[in-house]
Order: structure tokens, then C-alpha cells, then sequence
């Protein structure tokens, strides 16, 4: 683990929805650290908290209907959860930028994208609207979009699916920012067009030396490109490990479940897969104790009543279970 | 005996239709000329990316779509040209289960209706005989009897996936056409999803009909592999065949852009650049040249066909000459 102090430490994070149908505890207590420079990666299934978590931090999420309800978001030296607003825009897009999933609904149709990527170097680097124009054309070429001084002035519909996760790569890191958000950046995507798009953007993350938060379901694109990886279920962080520790040796029953269900190319060519029995838990409930227990094979009676804490099960790896030990 | 389903030639362009008078300008070449043939018991998966023509083709197998050129067979008769009234009885043969597992339930009936329709408009059963055998399929499925009264809404993805499968189950077809049918689901689901359909395949012999972009999944429940790119077949064969030892460009691009989840493992450096073509122009001489890292003078004149490369492997590829 590095010794520098980290970029952002993320502690008991709590997201609460407030709908009619009562508080859905979308992220319950959530805490990682991030070094500069590091890759890391978040894992877990749809609504397991993975996507609020990261709107958290950039306090994304719709105002009213949801609220930072508790925990703290340091990024280099300040609370992103106290912020004030105006202290919050600089940031956004500026120190920390963001890549959606989807490349199509998260580009404006209307705009330039030459427009949408010197609009940000506008606001937040005082550049002439000449000189950001430039930067674009420069960001577009170190995306490797061919004939960029041309393609500059065209439109998001004009790009491929592909392309246009370049062009929202170019936009996020056109201000050298120190963390990257990736939210499931290649889902949309096909299969040999992911491959570029996560080479390239953990090329340019090194070039340019920020810290990168992966986001995603995909446990093969987390095994390619996390150096760490923090595993979520039910708003929860179950488990957190170095990559190889994690792959090696999962401690979590779930991260364990998950692991045996995935078919994987050329490997494990069991007749059945593994399946993890039963539903993920509704959030509207409270969970007094572990939010996998319901489906977990080692469950006990004291896992149905506390909630285990995250702790470290020897060597930096964590895990937040009562029966970690018993494999 | 003739196979469940053959098709041979099978080519669908649809017309790109412009003006007052709607008359075509271009036509884009979802299905090219596709070949194959599938046997009862048999897994048969379509893989390639988005706009390959792998939906389109099992469209064109339920016969949702008519085919421009080519013949459809189901157990050896020709049912391309049939009316929809002489198609009726093979149409029960061949069932469907789709990709999104919350578009393809009518919200508004209940489960018991969902599963009991064929049964009623197929077989004319009613009353008890129709509950008989709608708490039968439930059960064959994994879900319990009380699911007959409940709505989609009150399920998980993966349990609408059970109840479609019911649905396809509930006229015994000999062939389900599965379209991306766990795609949709988080990966825990999607393994009971995927054991559920191989454990229904050995107890009704069924034929599938598999269309996947994800080689994992490909690999675990298919039998054979075909892999199309801009509507034509470019490599077939069995599937230990075709992902170990890929003859094709393209499958070996596949296979090695594949996600491993082991963070130890050895990768193919191969990369493709660029993406596919559109099918509304696709390029002369083989399709794949534009982005195929072995490319050769020859390739951007000539269409290679599909040959025999191993025992029941064909692939398409100037590169098997040398």
C-alpha cells in the first residue's frame, strides 16, 4: 500500500433516497482511501450502491430526492460532503471529472463536441475561447480520433459508440484532473471496442497522473485494470483487497458466490455454475445485521442480528464477515 | 433425420426508404448469405457484436422477419414460403425467450395468464387442465405454485427470465431461439438462469438457438460456435475448436478482447482498431479487411468463402491458403 497520504478518504459514507415508498439506504456506510495515481476499482451487481457512491462524491445525486445523510468525502484536505456549492463547481470537471456509461445520453446533441471539451477549459482554466478550442483539438488527437482539427466541429451523432467514449475521455481529462470517476465506462460498448477504450484510458491516466476510480460488474474488466478493488453489496462494502490477493483468495462468502457464478473463457469448464441462491435484500428495510446473510451458506444466528465491521483479515486484505476465517 | 432447423443462403436487406414516395435509396445488409444447421439436443450460439446480424437471423428463424433470399427448414420441411396459416402448426415448434426480461411480460396479466396463453390459443385447454399444466411448467422452472396469481412486477429479472422460459416451454417446441436471454442479468442470476436452461435442454431434448455477445457465456452452454461479422458467418465449428484454436482474425480478436477475470492471466496483445463498419456499405472483398491486423492485397478484392479448416470447423479467410 503507499505510504503517500491518500487523495481522497472516503469514511462511513451514508446516501440515503427519500421516496414514497420510504428511505431506500442506497449506500450505507462506506469507506475506502485512495493514493494519487492509483487505480481502483469498485465491483458489485446493479443496485449494490457502486454508482451512488461516485455521484456522492461529486454531488451528483438529485437534491431532492436524496441526501448525504451522514460520513465524510475528504479530497486533498476538504469535505466534499460540507462544501459549498461554489467550492463544489471548481471541482467538478476541474480537479475530479467523470465518465458515464452511456457515451450517447451523457454528450449534449447540439453542442460541438469541439465545444463541450473547450467549455470546460474555459470555466476552469480562464482559457480564450481560441486557445480551448486548441486544447480540444490536442485532447482529441491524444484520444486518437483521426483527422481531429476536421472532427472537432462535428457532432455527437456523427461519432461512433466507440469514438464517442473517446471524445468523453478527452473531455474529463482536458483539465488534468488528480481523480478520474469511470462508471462502467465500456458497457455500452462491444467487446473488441472495450479493449481499446481501457487501454487507452489507463495510458492517458498515467501520462497524465491521476488517480482512477473504475466502476463496474464486470469482474474481468477489474482483474485487467484495478491495482485494488473494493467489492459492494446492498450499499455495503464487503470486502476489499489487493487485485491478486482478491482473485487469489476471496474472503467474503459473497465475493466468493460471485466468483464461482461468473463462466469463464477456457477455465473452470464444470458442467453447472455456482449460483448464489436467493435475491439481493430490499433497502427500503433496515438490515440489522449482514446484508448477505439471507443468502449466505455460513450464516449464523449472530450474522442475522450484527453487522459485521470491515476489518483487516491479515495483510491489507479486508473483509466484513463474522465466519471470514472458516473457508 | 433431418436436423431440428437448417437454414442455407439466408440473406435479409432491408430497404433504407426515402422521399414522397418511400422508394428505396440504399439497403443495409443486416444477413448476408448464412448457413447452418442445428440438431435436437443441440446449442448452437451466434456471437459477434452489435449490428452482425446475429438478432436478425433469429428473427428470421421465427420467421418475425421474411427473408429476402434463402430457405428455412424446420425438421426437414421448407417453411420459408408458407402463408401464415399454413405455418401455424410449425409455429409452436419454435419458441422464443428475449433478451429484457421486463419488456417481454405483459404487465397487466398475470403469470398463470402469460404461461397459460399458448396453451389455450394452441391446444384450446381451459379450466383445470390449463391450471394442471401452467403449475407443472412453473414447477419445471423453479418457481413456486403461487406465482399463477401474482404480476411481473412482483419479481426479480432473473425470475421473469423463469417465467419466460415457462411461456416458451409450455408448447413443447422442438427449438427455443434465446436471444442475449441472460444478458440483462446480474452474474449471480444469470448462472441459475444458464444452469436452468441446460438442465431443461437434457430433460426435453430441446434445440437451441443461443445469440450472446459473451464468450464466457458462449463457452459454457453452447455445443457449437458461429461467429458472424456484418452479416455473414466467418467462422463455425465446435466450440472447443473455434475459442481454443480460433482459424479467423476476427474470433481470435474476440477471444482475446474477452474480460479474463484472473488477474494472472497471460493475454493475447491483439487489439483491434477502429470500429465496424456500417452494414449499409460494407467493405469490398472480405468484410473484416478494415480493421484485420493480417490484411493482404488479396483480401481487399476477393470475398473469402467459408472452407473446412478441421473436422466440422469452417472458417472464411484468405490466410488458410498459405
Amino acid at each position: 500500500m503507499s505510504a503517500a497520504a491518500p487523495i481522497l478518504d472516503v469514511q462511513d459514507l451514508r446516501t440515503h433516497f427519500f421516496t414514497q415508498d420510504g428511505v431506500t439506504r442506497a449506500v450505507d456506510g462506506v469507506s475506502f482511501t485512495l493514493a494519487p495515481g492509483e487505480t481502483l476499482g469498485i465491483v458489485g451487481e446493479s443496485g449494490c450502491g457502486k454508482s451512488v457512491t461516485a455521484l456522492s462524491i461529486l454531488r451528483l445525486l438529485p437534491p431532492r430526492l436524496s441526501r448525504i445523510v451522514g460520513g465524510r468525502v475528504v479530497f486533498e484536505g476538504a469535505d466534499l460532503v460540507t462544501l459549498d456549492e461554489a467550492a463544489m463547481r471548481e471541482i467538478r470537471g476541474n480537479r475530479i471529472a467523470m465518465i458515464f456509461q452511456e457515451p450517447m445520453t451523457s454528450l449534449n446533441p447540439v453542442l460541438t463536441i469541439g465545444a463541450q471539451i473547450a467549455e470546460a477549459v474555459r470555466i476552469h482554466q480562464g482559457a480564450s475561447r481560441k486557445d480551448a478550442l486548441a486544447r480540444a483539438v490536442e485532447m482529441l488527437k491524444l484520444v486518437r480520433i483521426p483527422d481531429a482539427e476536421r472532427r472537432v466541429g462535428d457532432y455527437p451523432h456523427q461519432f461512433s459508440g466507440g469514438m464517442r467514449q473517446r471524445v468523453m475521455i478527452a473531455m474529463a481529462l482536458s483539465c488534468n484532473p488528480r481523480l478520474l470517476l469511470a462508471d462502467e465506462p465500456t458497457t455500452a460498448l462491444d467487446v473488441t471496442v472495450q479493449k481499446q477504450i481501457l487501454r487507452l484510458m489507463l495510458e492517458l491516466k498515467e501520462r497524465i497522473g491521476s488517480a482512477v476510480i473504475l466502476i463496474t460488474h464486470d469482474l474481468g474488466v477489474i482483474a485487467e485494470t484495478a491495482r485494488r478493488v473494493v467489492v459492494m453489496y446492498a450499499g455495503r462494502v464487503v470486502e476489499q483487497a489487493e487485485v491478486t490477493a482478491l482473485f487469489d483468495a476471496p474472503l467474503h462468502p459473497y465475493t466468493r458466490g460471485l466468483m464461482a457464478s461468473i463462466p469463464r473463457l477456457k477455465h473452470n469448464r464444470a458442467k453447472r455454475l455456482a449460483e448464489i441462491p436467493g435475491i439481493v435484500p430490499d433497502l427500503r428495510t433496515p438490515i440489522p445485521g449482514c446484508a448477505f446473510a439471507p443468502r449466505c451458506p455460513l450464516a449464523t444466528g449472530r450474522c442475522r442480528e450484527a453487522a459485521p465491521p470491515l476489518e483487516d483479515q491479515g495483510g491489507g486484505h479486508l473483509a466484513a464477515c463474522w465466519e471470514a476465517g472458516r473457508a | 433425420m433431418s436436423p431440428v432447423l437448417a437454414v442455407e443462403g439466408l440473406v435479409k436487406h432491408f430497404p433504407i426508404l426515402r422521399g414522397v414516395l418511400r422508394r428505396p435509396v440504399a439497403w443495409v445488409r443486416a444477413v448476408d448469405g448464412v448457413s447452418f444447421a442445428i440438431d435436437a439436443g443441440e446449442t448452437l450460439c451466434l456471437v459477434g457484436e452489435s449490428g452482425c446480424g446475429k438478432s436478425t437471423v433469429a428473427r428470421l428463424v421465427l420467421r418475425l422477419e421474411q427473408p429476402t433470399e434463402g430457405s428455412i427448414r424446420l425438421d426437414g420441411t421448407d417453411v420459408t414460403a408458407l402463408d401464415e396459416r399454413a405455418f401455424a402448426p410449425f409455429r409452436r415448434r419454435v419458441q422464443i425467450v428475449f433478451q429484457d426480461p421486463y419488456a417481454s411480460l405483459n404487465p397487466r396479466l398475470k403469470v398463470g395468464q402469460i404461461v397459460g396463453e399458448p396453451l389455450e390459443n394452441y391446444e384450446g385447454l381451459r379450466g383445470k387442465a390449463l391450471q394442471e399444466r401452467v403449475a407443472g411448467l412453473l414447477a419445471k422452472v423453479g418457481l413456486r405454485p403461487e406465482a399463477v396469481g401474482r404480476y411481473p412486477f412482483e419479481f426479480s429479472g432473473g425470475q421473469r427470465q423463469r417465467i419466460g422460459l415457462a411461456r416458451a416451454l409450455a408448447l413443447n417446441p422442438r427449438l427455443i431461439v434465446a436471444d442475449e436471454p441472460v444478458s440483462a442479468l446480474d452474474v449471480s442470476v444469470q448462472a441459475q438462469v444458464l444452469n436452468l436452461m441446460m438442465d431443461l435442454q437434457e430433460e426435453f431434448g430441446l434445440a437451441y438457438l443461443f445469440v450472446s455477445h459473451d464468450l464466457a457465456v458462449v463457452e459454457h452452454i453452447g455445443h457449437r460456435i458461429a461467429v458472424m461479422y456484418l452479416g455473414e458467418i466467418v467462422e463455425i465449428g465446435p466450440k472447443q475448436a473455434v475459442l481454443d484454436d480460433p482459424r479467423h482474425p476476427y474470433t481470435r480478436a474476440l477471444v482475446a478482447a474477452a474480460p479474463v477475470p484472473d488477474p494472472r492471466a497471460k493475454r493475447d496483445a491483439l487489439v483491434l482498431e477502429g470500429d465496424v463498419p456500417s452494414p449499409l456499405n460494407p467493405p469490398a472483398g472480405c468484410r473484416f479487411h478494415t480493421r484485420c491486423p493480417f490484411v493482404m492485397a488479396r483480401c481487399r478484392q476477393e470475398a473469402p468463402v467459408l472452407r473446412e479448416v478441421t473436422p466440422g470447423r469452417r472458417a472464411a479467410c484468405h490466410l488458410l491458403d498459405a
